[in-house]
């Protein structure tokens, strides 16, 4: 490779031709409107942000939309040792050249993909700030290393969530980031489509799957006397999961459910207690 | 320490230090002269006791010193569960019920030998049971225990112990079962109708009464079998099947249309053919229709008045939306645009202590009482004056700083209207710090390692000029650099720095009257564990107490400034920390952050141990205005920079907390004895 040449799109090696677009739709059941708007702020070239509790469907819904608006999906699982050049990329040697490799950001926007960045709130807060020249009117994205300017083309789309019950004050989002997003509040769903969500997804029977939500329901109750967060949609499924796959419903909930909430001895009683009235 | 016993004179000297008895003209002569014959290990355990419970009141040490001199030779080993009752006799009760309990204790204990290992007490399912409670619909209910199975609608009454079932898990079903019971009755209108009509045509009110309970319990067990039909099958299972000549009842009160009517109607047609006693089930427990409706009639006109005035509100201003509610910080007064007044969806955009209001209504009457929808006039404000001009007079020092206070009745402040006094709190017994860090030695062990761990979790810094070890992600990317043309980069190290956390905590401790007793004690042993706590990790804090008398006498306790250290001195001054008067916490929080905001670090952090809402002295803090008060104290210091966050015993908390600090920034703890527990995990998962 001749290194003085200005660097193109030849020497990119990347995760960008391996994007992979969604064949099959993915579950995702509507419960306001967070499609239209979605997608009002993807024809508009906005960034979104998805608010919500864990295991409501923020990610299931951004697979959804990926989908319908028929754009690859690079996920970035957000953790407090994610540097700038985890996102952008970084040189690489191969035998005896240099080789650059695009992070997932970057390879997102070359692709015109949808980068979906996964709990940022976690993320340090000096790689937060490499999002921000994508999030407004410049829409690019600067690669330091190669002096590349990268310009985002229409399709790209950026999506972050957070999760607003998060304790812990140093992990709060800055308002300067906040503020270059078209906000989406997630919540979970009525207990109708909660139940036809969990009879779908766990592949359980109606009546099950309605206690199941009637359960997950009460556990809610009791967030912030004895439980940080109730049960999510997900870990409901995930209790229709092992019932569909033949387990007792009582061992199923108290594994799935229960179990994961809770470590203390009364909490953890009262969470069996609320399994065996429901069943 | 020596097995050789205490001599009399030694136990009345010890006697006398820990409950300052010269001071009251009381001698220790007799009891000292009592305990002299017991062992020594018998003599400490009883001094011991004596010592902890005088940390609540001087007079109860006394009562349990005297008392204890006189039976612990009988008590023996059971001396620890006797003194603990009498403690808590004390906190639910006072002196008086406590001496009852204390003499009474070893008949009742002769009662309890009987008793089978299987037996279940109140307290030892009482956690389990309140937050299994907390979870179902309605509501809240405090649980506590009695002599039978009953409910006034607000509080639950559940037997102190249960032995009937043939072993322990049984008996804990039977708590579950009546417990539940109980539940369905406030849940399912069993005191919506008056009975007492008739419970007057029966010869015997006590069996007529007991008739009622047993058809409501047909009746609500099938209610319970529609929501929770696993708790249903419990209870059948544990009551066996209904008589044969009740069958038809049971069956007709199964019925889903079924209401309290039916059941009195079963009673009507059972007092024609002539009632015999009922059948005996254990988990049905006691009907009290007077009480429970008096109760009831009391919330009633209570929470109408709440509705009707946030209806006023709603309507007298104009503004009102669907959306009001659905932001951080739900506004009571809600914005939006103006509405077509539809009394239903109007319900719907109340704010939430009324909108609990609400629903609570529709509890006790099925639907909202058509007269709640209608205005109550024009809901003028009359301010509460008189208090203040009296105490002002009789004030002489010069407040240190005065403090507007935002009244929402007139949506503006009300200016320097708060009259602050800023002093160092009192000094207590250094000793008790020590016996607390005795106590707990366990636990400050166990949170100190963990918090170091927190603090060693800074991770080492990459891509450094100068380190401990090579970074090899580096060294790969400046080989590239030089490989690709580009000037590669000296920072080649890993270097293994702890970084500064840079956060400033202020505690903001409530010292009002309401705290006396266990909550006082919880909140002193939760600062010494957390002092503890926060030293391991070198965060900076400061310990202030809050508490005052009207809006001309708000105090502010010194007990740590940022710059203190956690040292004899403080340490005294955290177990000097007493229940003083009212809450008036608008004024604290504004002073409190005035003083954070000048540290000098990135992340400051308010934190408020509290035992309920904002209240001062007469009716115009308590309620909405403290609340709203305290709410808008709580945005400026936001505006500041500053996060809120209270860990609240109060059970009702969950009701006003959302809209003073947000949905996610507030703990409660349903027991104050485990404040000093979770503190500690608070702390770390707030600022982990």
């Amino acid at each position: 490779m001749n290194t003085t040449k200005p660097a193109g799109r030849t020497d990119v090696r990347a995760l960008t031709g391996s994007l992979v677009r969604l064949v099959s739709e993915p579950y995702y059941h509507a419960t306001g409107d967070e499609l239209a708007v979605f997608e009002a702020a993807a024809r508009s070239c906005l960034p979104v942000m998805l608010k919500g509790p864990t295991g409501c469907g923020k990610t299931r819904f951004v697979e959804h939309m990926a989908w319908r608006l028929k754009r690859p999906l690079v996920t970035v699982a957000c953790h407090d040792d994610l540097t700038t050049a985890d996102l952008v990329g970084r040189y690489l040697i191969v035998g005896d050249e240099t080789v650059w490799m695009d992070g997932p950001l970057a390879a997102a926007v070359r692709a015109g993909a949808i980068c979906y960045l996964d709990e940022i709130v976690e993320a340090r807060k000096d790689t937060t700030v490499v999002i921000h020249p994508l999030t407004d009117s410049r829409r690019a994205l600067p690669v330091e290393k190669r002096g590349e300017y990268i310009d985002a083309p229409p399709d790209f789309m950026l999506v972050i969530s957070y999760n607003p019950g998060y304790q812990s004050v140093l992990k709060e989002m800055k308002p300067s980031t906040r503020q270059r997003f078209v906000a989406l509040d997630f919540d979970y769903p009525e207990a109708d489509i909660e139940a036809s969500i969990v009879a779908h997804e766990g592949g359980v029977d109606a009546a099950t799957a309605k206690k199941l939500v009637k359960l997950g329901s009460l556990t809610r109750k009791l967030k912030g006397a004895g439980l940080d967060e109730g049960a999510g949609t997900r870990l409901l499924v995930h209790a229709a999961q092992l019932i569909a796959a033949g387990m007792d419903a009582g061992t199923a909930c108290t594994a799935a459910i229960a179990r994961p909430l809770a470590d203390e001895t009364d909490t953890r009683a009262a969470l069996d207690d609320l399994i065996a009235a429901v069943f | 320490m020596s097995e050789r016993k205490l001599f009399a004179h030694e136990l009345e000297a010890r006697l006398d230090e820990l409950l300052l008895l010269s001071l009251r003209q009381r001698s220790a002569e007799e009891p000292a002269a009592l305990l002299e014959a017991l062992p020594r290990q018998m003599q400490e355990r009883v001094l011991h006791w004596a010592g902890v419970a005088a940390q609540t009141s001087d007079d109860l040490g006394w009562l349990i010193a005297s008392l204890a001199a006189v039976q612990a030779a009988s008590l023996g080993e059971s001396l620890d569960d006797w003194v603990r009752a009498g403690l808590d006799a004390y906190d639910r009760s006072g002196l008086a019920a406590t001496r009852k309990v204390l003499n009474e204790f070893a008949a009742a204990r002769q009662g309890s030998a009987r008793r089978s290992l299987d037996s279940v007490s109140f307290v030892a399912i009482e956690g389990r049971l309140s937050r299994f409670l907390h979870a179902l619909d309605g509501r809240p209910l405090r649980l506590v225990s009695g002599k039978t199975a009953w409910t006034d609608t607000e509080t639950l009454w559940l037997p102190e112990r249960l032995d009937v079932a043939t072993d322990a898990a049984g008996n804990r079903r039977l708590f579950k079962a009546m417990a539940a019971l109980l539940w369905a009755q406030t849940r399912f209108g069993t005191f919506n109708v008056d009975p007492e009509v008739e419970l007057a045509l029966w010869p015997d009110r006590g069996r007529g009464l007991a008739w009622f309970a047993l058809f409501e319990a047909m009746r609500l067990e099938a209610c319970i079998a529609i929501e929770l039909p696993g708790l249903a099958l419990d209870i059948a299972a544990l009551r066996g099947p209904w008589p044969a000549e009740l069958e038809a009842a049971a069956e007709s009160l199964a019925r889903s249309d079924a209401t309290v009517a039916d059941s009195l109607n079963c009673m009507a047609a059972l007092r024609k053919v002539g009632a015999g006693d009922t059948p005996k089930f254990p988990h049905v427990g006691v009907l009290d229709p007077v009480a429970a409706r008096r109760v009831r009639a009391a919330r009633v006109v209570r929470e109408m008045a709440i509705v009707r005035r946030a209806l006023n509100v709603l309507r007298g201003t104009g503004l009102h939306g669907p959306d009001a509610d659905k932001s951080d910080y739900p506004p009571l007064a809600a914005e939006g645009e103006t509405q077509v007044v539809d009394p239903q969806s109007e319900l719907l955009s109340l704010p939430p202590p009324a909108r609990e209001a609400a629903k609570s209504l529709m509890q006790d009457f099925g639907d909202i009482p058509p007269e709640v929808l209608h205005p109550a006039g024009p809901g003028a404000w009359q301010p509460v004056e008189g208090i203040d001009t009296s105490n002002a007079a009789s004030c002489t020092v010069q407040p240190d700083a005065f403090y507007d206070e935002w009244d929402y009745r007139r949506a503006t402040w009300r200016h320097d209207w708060c009259h602050l006094y800023e002093m160092e709190a009192p000094s207590g017994d250094h000793e008790w710090v020590d016996e607390v860090k005795l106590r707990h030695a366990h636990l400050i062990r166990s949170i100190r390692r963990r918090f170091e761990a927190l603090r060693g979790e800074d991770k080492p810094q990459k891509r450094q000029f100068d380190g401990e070890e090579i970074d090899l992600d580096a060294q790969v990317d400046a080989r590239a650099d030089r490989k690709s043309g580009a000037e590669p980069s000296s920072r080649l190290f890993i270097h293994r720095r702890r970084v500064e956390r840079s956060l400033a905590v202020m505690f903001m401790v409530d010292m009002s009257g309401s705290t006396k007793g266990w909550v006082n004690d919880a909140e002193r042993e939760s600062l010494v564990l957390l002092c503890e706590a926060i030293e391991a990790l070198g965060d900076s804090y400061a310990i202030y107490g809050f508490s005052g008398w009207t809006r001309t006498h708000c105090d502010i306790y010194r007990i740590k400034r940022f710059g203190d250290r956690y040292d004899a001195e403080t340490r005294q001054r955290i177990a000097g920390i007493e229940a003083k008067d009212y809450t008036r916490m608008g004024v604290a929080v504004r002073h409190l952050s005035g003083l954070l905001v000048r540290q000098n670090t990135r992340h400051k952090l308010l934190v408020t141990l509290s035992d309920g809402r904002p209240d001062d002295y007469g009716d115009e803090y308590r309620g909405r205005y403290g609340i709203e008060d305290t709410r808008r104290a709580l945005l400026e210091a936001r505006e500041k920079g500053i996060r809120s966050y209270c860990v609240t015993i109060d059970r009702h908390g969950a009701d006003y907390l959302p809209q003073l600090y947000g949905p996610a920034h507030y703990s409660v703890i349903d027991d104050a004895r485990k404040l000093p527990q979770k503190i500690a995990e608070i702390y770390r998962k707030l600022t982990g």
